[in-house]
């Protein structure tokens, strides 16, 4: 009698963490005083996924940006952690922190954006986990099948997770933003512990300033390539940026040539983005070039080569000079 | 002085334009060039430097693949590593080998060769994962420094400089360590016709996965492996006016 209910009760509860609800833990990137975009495209991944959902901002001083991602509609909870541990938000003291999370509410997804912030934290969360991670993922399938792409986006690679947690990063361009309004999550502390670490020391950030929009967001992006022939005459496509309210990026090649810091590079191993208007200019379109700008609504290339591969993939190719037709397009704009 | 491992993948060449096989199943290997994956080519370059300087006393490069991936190593070895270990897996196993996989077989293999540091590059430009450094780090919980364009030696740590996405960062890390390289880390020397020869009478050790007791069993199901949807043909503008009409019917100005 005893047995058979014992068993019951062990039947019950496998039973139980099959069907086990949904959990997803968000990882918030923020500079401790607003959220990074990339974190309300993740938060629509979420959504797709279904179930709760629980924001961890972690940081220094960081209660300003839980209180804006509080706000975000359809999220259940935002758990915050400020400690000096997190300085420059390393890897080796957040991952701690996200494991301790995870052991008390068992997350069956941990999601961040696939930038440098989140490629460089979530392989290690997940190691610690014994699970495989996802990298960059462009679509979600179900909740344990993703959409990536391989060899600089020339495939596209559907894949189903076995480990039972997922953890997964998601490219920013695939996903529209999520809106921080409608919500009013609530806000609670995150695990106490001591995160701090010793293996690693956050010295310093150089931080590229400009006036211009974000390139992953940005609604128009111009970009240079070689074509260029120097830093100097990136200036060209700075003034053409400035009457689109566009970003500047640049190819590979440009940023070897040393006309430009590498943080604009576009490409597959760049920064990757999706913008309504993305301008060409002086870019012959290599494949790893066009892994980073493929999935723009509309490309314009300009290049006095008509053999340019970037001509294949433009909705609209001039074939002419760029120092000749910059400045016309430039002034026309006006 | 250090030892350093470099982890190196045998990839399709980097200017090969890939086709995706008519069954969905991944891509066409066969008969297609292949070469060291870049990003391992900077870290083997990045080690063989440590090397020259004195600063690292052996650099052995590691690989895991099927037994073409031993290619890959014996550049390693033109370039001036000091031995290889080729990890075999089968082609089946190969197949669904992933970063997860990868980073125990490198962990492993860094605590058996006493290493003090394992450089990789930052993503292998087929899978695109960019896992392996972090996860190696993680299997052994030693600091990682991803995306490195500088590496700076010290007496027990490493000050390095990583690309980041609004610029630069410098981050200074304790040894044992693993990092990753960027593009911008250096330029890979190409191997003279006398160092390929004398590369093939450097050792390689080949070993199996079993061997080191790590399970290669698959954590992920390939569904199924597309073409991307092509993007339909565009035109050819006369002029800068032709391209603005256009731009406006698009609602883009």
């Amino acid at each position: 009698m005893f047995a058979a209910s014992f068993r019951f009760l062990l039947n019950a509860r496998r039973v139980n963490t099959q069907i086990r609800l949904k959990s997803t833990l968000v990882i918030a990137e923020h500079n401790n005083e607003v959220l990074s975009p990339i974190t309300c495209n993740v938060l629509s991944a979420a959504k797709q996924i279904g179930g709760d959902i629980t924001v961890l901002v972690a940081g220094t001083n960081c209660d300003a940006v839980a209180k804006a991602a509080s706000n975000a509609n359809g999220i259940n909870k935002v758990l915050l952690a400020n400690s000096e541990a997190f300085k420059g938000f390393t890897s080796e003291s957040l991952t701690p922190l996200i494991l301790a999370m995870h052991n008390q509410n068992k997350y069956t997804h941990i999601l961040a954006g696939a930038s440098a912030f989140g490629k460089s934290l979530l392989p290690r969360i997940a190691a610690k986990l014994d699970v495989s991670p996802v990298s960059d993922i462009i679509g979600i399938k179900a909740p344990d099948t993703f959409v990536r792409t391989i060899y600089a986006g020339n495939a596209i690679q559907t894949i189903k997770v076995k480990d039972n947690v997922k953890v997964v990063s998601v490219r920013g361009t695939s996903f529209d933003a999520l809106p921080l309004e409608g919500g009013n999550a609530a806000c609670e502390p995150a695990p106490p512990g001591d995160y701090k670490t010793n293996l690693v020391e956050f010295i310093k950030q150089e931080i590229s300033k400009s006036d211009r929009p974000e390139l992953t967001s940005a609604k128009v992006v111009v970009s240079g390539g070689r074509g260029l022939k120097s830093g100097e005459n990136f200036k060209l496509l700075y003034s053409l940026a400035d009457k689109l309210n566009a970003a500047v990026g640049a190819s590979r090649a440009a940023v070897d040539a040393g006309y430009v810091s590498n943080d604009l590079q576009v490409g597959q191993t760049g920064k990757i983005v999706a913008p309504d208007l993305y301008i060409a200019v002086g870019i012959s379109g290599a494949i790893q070039h066009l892994a980073g700008m493929k999935d723009s609504k509309t490309i314009v290339a300009i290049n006095k080569d008509p053999e340019a591969p970037i001509f294949q993939v433009a909705d609209y190719g001039l074939v002419a000079d760029l120092f000749k037709v910059v400045p016309i397009l430039t002034e026309k704009l006006k | 002085m250090s030892r350093v491992l470099v982890g190196v993948k045998r990839v399709i060449d980097y200017a090969v334009k890939i086709r995706v096989k008519p069954d969905k199943t991944g891509v066409i290997t066969d008969g297609i060039k292949h070469s060291m994956n870049p990003f391992d080519e900077i870290a083997v370059e990045e080690a063989i430097r440590m090397k020259e300087k004195k600063l690292a006393q052996e650099v052995i490069a590691v690989t895991c693949g099927p037994s073409q991936a031993q290619d890959s190593l014996r550049t390693a070895l033109a370039m001036g590593a000091d031995r290889g270990i080729h990890v075999e897996i089968s082609p089946t196993e190969y197949e669904t080998l992933q970063p997860i996989h990868v980073s125990k077989i490198l962990a492993k293999l860094a605590i058996d060769e006493k290493v003090d540091l394992i450089i990789v590059g930052k993503q292998a430009i087929d899978d695109d994962s960019n896992q392996t450094a972090q996860m190696i780090a993680g299997n052994l919980d030693w600091p990682s420094g991803t995306f490195c364009s500088k590496i700076e030696h010290g007496n027990g740590e490493l000050t390095i400089t990583r690309e980041i996405d609004g610029g630069l960062e410098v981050l200074r890390l304790k040894t044992p360590a693993v990092l990753s390289a960027d593009l911008r880390l250096n330029e890979p020397r190409y191997a003279t016709l006398p160092n390929i020869m004398k590369a093939k009478k450097k050792p390689i050790k080949k070993i199996s996965s079993k061997d080191l007791g790590i399970d290669t069993s698959a954590r992920i199901e390939i569904i199924s492996v597309e073409e991307p949807p092509v993007r339909q043909a565009g035109a050819i503008v006369p002029d800068v006016d032709t391209l603005i009409v256009k731009l406006k019917e698009r609602g883009h100005l």
